[in-house]
């Protein structure tokens, strides 16, 4: 009876995860899992941290968990319900606990831990940006645009004294007066994460590719559209999307936003200040 | 021809900033940035004041535009909000608890 009981018996792996400030919790049965997260998230786990949440991970065979293609995200019978394709998530905030259902694929858990951060964030004034971000001299500057915008060159371009928060999603939050962005383990082409360090932002840049380096001012309307082109949020929840405007509107309102139109050359970075 | 009523509807979210009125639909994420007629609209959009009395009080007064021009331009652009669910629209007044 004894050995049955240890025969069953399985060991739970937790890692914390903690982006932007904001620890979540992932516990899972499986150790191969186990350590694709910690190899993934190695620069933002933090042990000592108390998650806000915990997620239990049910790893099921590679092929397809759900039906739906695009991100699916709905808040029904007091849980958000997180779908694609690989991954199905649910997460109740008031128990604090939710469940990912997918294969052992790091790409699943990182798709469901944006969504999962774009929800958080929209509720405190923050935003998850199709951005690029780097520090330098104690500065943020982001670089927002749609896919191949050139998030990725310009940070391949960026000078050796730069950190890099992330070359694909970056993360805004509201601090007093101003906005704060934090590093992410959310790659883009560069397969690489971010630092996980953070910065005032001091300026973002809507991003476009050219013959030349050119930055130009924008309206504030053009501001806050082409930061909403860049937001990262699929929830359909007339609240938090008025909160997401709002937060687009703030950001826009404390911050400089421009235009950067930019030829494939690092000189472009001696008119990022 | 009857009154027509018109109130903001819940389902938005709108900010002024650099002098624009900026409406977003929570529906649909539809962004409209509005003109200071089409603003001053939007802000008159209680519900209970007909919308010929707002293009008389509001547009007609503070822009220098002729009644009927205004009244025509103001019915296209409240059916264009009412499309994207950022107004109400209706023959009668509109309560308070439906917008």
């Amino acid at each position: 009876m004894v050995l049955r009981d240890l025969g069953s018996f399985t060991t739970a792996h937790q890692v914390i995860i903690e982006i932007g400030g904001l620890p979540v919790g992932v516990r899972t049965d499986s150790a191969e899992f186990f350590n694709i997260l910690e190899n993934r998230y190695s620069g933002f786990v933090n042990a000592e941290a108390q998650p806000l949440f915990e997620f239990n991970v049910e790893i099921v065979p590679p092929g397809k968990v759900t039906e739906e293609d695009e991100p699916n995200v709905r808040f029904e019978n007091g849980r958000w319900v997180l779908e694609r394709g690989d991954f199905h998530a649910e997460w109740s905030p008031a128990a604090g606990t939710g469940m990912i259902r997918q294969s052992a694929l790091p790409y699943a858990i990182d798709s469901a831990m944006r969504i999962v951060h774009s929800l958080l964030l929209a509720d405190r004034g923050g935003l998850l940006l199709h951005a690029a971000s780097v520090v330098r001299n104690g500065r943020a500057y982001l670089f927002a645009g749609v896919s191949g915008a050139g998030k990725t060159t310009i940070s391949r371009l960026a000078p050796p004294d730069a950190t890099l928060l992330s070359d694909e999603i970056s993360y805004v939050t509201r601090t007093g007066e101003g906005y704060t962005a934090f590093g992410t383990p959310f790659a883009g082409e560069l397969a690489k994460p971010g630092e996980n360090v953070s910065a005032p932002v001091a300026a973002v840049y809507l991003l476009a590719k050219g013959n030349e380096n050119t930055i130009e001012p924008v309206s504030k309307a053009d501001a806050v559209r082409g930061v909403l082109e860049s937001v990262l949020f699929f929830a359909k929840d007339p609240e938090l999307v008025g909160h997401v405007f709002a937060s687009a509107c703030e950001l826009v309102r404390e911050v400089p936003v421009q235009r950067l139109t930019f030829a494939p050359d690092s000189r472009v970075w001696e008119m990022v200040r | 021809m009857s009154p027509l009523y018109i109130a903001r509807s819940k389902s938005v979210a709108a900010r002024m900033l650099g002098g624009e009125m900026m409406v977003m639909s929570a529906q649909d994420s539809t962004l409209f940035d509005l003109n200071d007629t089409a603003s001053a609209i939007w802000q008159a959009a209680d519900g209970i004041t007909p919308l010929n009395e707002i293009v008389e009080r509001v547009v007609c007064k503070e822009f220098d535009v002729a009644p009927e021009a205004a009244f025509q331009d103001a019915e296209a652009f409240v059916t264009e909000l009412a499309g994207h669910g950022i107004l109400l629209v209706s023959e009668q007044p509109i309560p308070q608890e439906t917008k």
